[in-house]
């Protein structure tokens, strides 16, 4: 049986990922764990992550899962959720600058207190809600999912990758910002699969269908 | 084309089943909270609102129950409100499955209360929830004052400077419900919603007094809401979300269809 792996680190709310998944999961195992063993042993890994990203990495040291991230993110399907994805980037502008797991490279940027659309009207910040996501190339991640479908999003920081062939999807909310990032075989989102229904448990299918190879 | 505004249906829940009440007496049986879960996620609601308004504590494990039971099939965001007093029940209840929790008694006796617990599990989980009348007379220039205990208690406290302080503390979204207009269906009261919408910079829910679909535009349009809430409309079956959300597109509001 092949197993997928929720990483554990104390932080938010992975059961909530980890039901989605099970919802899709076609008789994979979903297990939910912070132990390096386990996740080594899975063969699909998935970092989720809510909440302020300072706790984040410091809750992923502290449960001494920093260096196994950085070991499968090498070889296995890989899924970045939210925080999960903003945590693989060099460095977040939040909580008064944090590095971050160094995985990809570029910065973690605020969405600013004067946010607004283009016809001057004020943008709420957290961008909370569903936002159209558009497919900037073809993934299997993105089968069976049509262009501009809408993801749940909460967050008030974004992903600026420093190479903007990363960016797998774009979202516009007074800018226009990198809302899915791949390379190999890692992808990241900055919208909640979980909470997207139909288009998010898409997404979870793929993920639990690919093989981490990309067109 | 960006951010759709949400339609979220409102369940109050008393003893694991959805009640409504009519200012808070004609309380009338709405059927199973799940079942009515599911057919608004079927509908397209953009997220669900579980008010626990069961009395007795002793009773409270029923509504872990209910959202563990929702959060199993409906994949769309879950906030529960009601009897939400400690860091222990916000922790239950983000378990349970919920997203969000609405924090509302216990944020006026104790505002330090969502401080803590933006801190402790970020404020994108932390709503809270306000019940405003309006203390003003007719020549006035509108003020609006917060109640409690189901809008039994005043507490001389303003509504607007409440909802920027709780934004402060840290709250990443207002629930605004006016206690004059909740059960009457007589539409939002828009003067409110629009001043506390403009007074914070994090997204605002209109809720109290939705009878019609119009209603709905008004609090978005007018009040410039960022989400809308309504119970009864939904419950029986006057209108299925899907028809609200025709209604807003038709009126220019961007919705996910």
């Amino acid at each position: 049986m092949t197993t997928v792996a929720v990483i554990d680190y104390g932080m938010g709310n992975l059961h909530s990922v980890a039901k989605a998944l099970e919802h899709v999961a076609d008789g994979q195992q979903v297990i939910v764990t912070h132990d390096p063993e386990r996740i080594r042993a899975a063969d699909r890994v998935v970092l989720p992550g809510v909440g302020a990203i300072r706790d984040c990495m410091a809750e992923m040291a502290r449960q001494g899962v920093v260096d196994v991230i950085h070991e499968v993110v090498r070889e296995k399907p890989f899924l970045g959720v939210c925080v999960g994805m903003q945590a693989l980037m060099d460095f977040s502008a939040e909580n008064g600058g944090t590095p971050c797991l160094g995985i990809l490279p570029g910065r973690v940027e605020y969405f600013g207190d004067s946010l607004a659309a283009q016809d001057g009207e004020r943008l709420k910040v957290p961008h909370m809600g569903w936002n159209q996501v558009h497919q900037e190339r073809a993934h299997p991640l993105w089968d069976g999912i049509g262009q501009d479908a809408r993801f749940y999003f909460v967050h008030s920081y974004y992903v600026r990758p420093s190479e903007p062939a990363l960016t797998a999807a774009s979202t516009e909310y007074g800018v226009t910002f990198t809302a899915a990032v791949a390379r190999e075989n890692v992808f990241a989102v900055q919208f909640h699969p979980e909470k997207s229904q139909h288009a998010g448990l898409a997404l979870y299918a793929n993920f639990l269908r690919w093989d981490g190879s990309t067109p | 084309m960006g951010l759709a505004k949400r339609i979220i249906p409102c369940l109050d829940v008393d003893n694991g089943r959805v009640v409504k009440g009519v200012k808070f007496l004609d309380i009338r049986d709405a059927g199973d909270p799940v079942e009515i879960a599911r057919r608004y996620d079927e509908q397209g609601a953009d997220e669900l609102t579980f008010l626990d308004i069961t009395a007795s504590s002793d009773n409270r494990e029923t509504m872990v129950h209910v959202v563990e039971q929702v959060a199993g099939e409906v994949f769309i965001p879950l906030t529960v409100g009601g009897g939400i007093r400690t860091s222990a029940d916000i922790r239950r209840m983000l378990n349970a499955g919920a997203d969000k929790v609405g924090i509302n008694t216990a944020a006026v006796f104790n505002p330090e209360f969502v401080k803590e617990a933006a801190d402790r599990f970020g404020s994108q989980c932390i709503v809270v929830a306000i019940d405003a009348k309006c203390v003003s007379t007719a020549d006035e220039t509108p003020r609006w004052e917060i109640f409690t205990h189901g809008g039994r208690k005043p507490t001389g406290i303003d509504a607007v400077e409440w909802a920027r302080r709780m934004v402060d503390y840290g709250a990443g979204e207002i629930l605004l419900t006016s206690m004059d207009r909740d059960g009457t269906k007589s539409g939002f009261d828009l003067p409110l919603v629009r001043a506390v919408s403009e007074a914070v910079r994090v997204p605002v829910i209109a809720s109290g007094g939705v009878g019609n679909l119009d209603h709905l535009v008004d609090g978005i349009v007018q009040g410039h809401a960022d989400a809308v809430l309504a119970a009864s409309i939904f419950h029986f079956c006057e209108y299925t979300i899907e028809q609200a959300k025709q209604r807003m597109a038709q009126a220019g509001i961007e919705v996910r269809l």
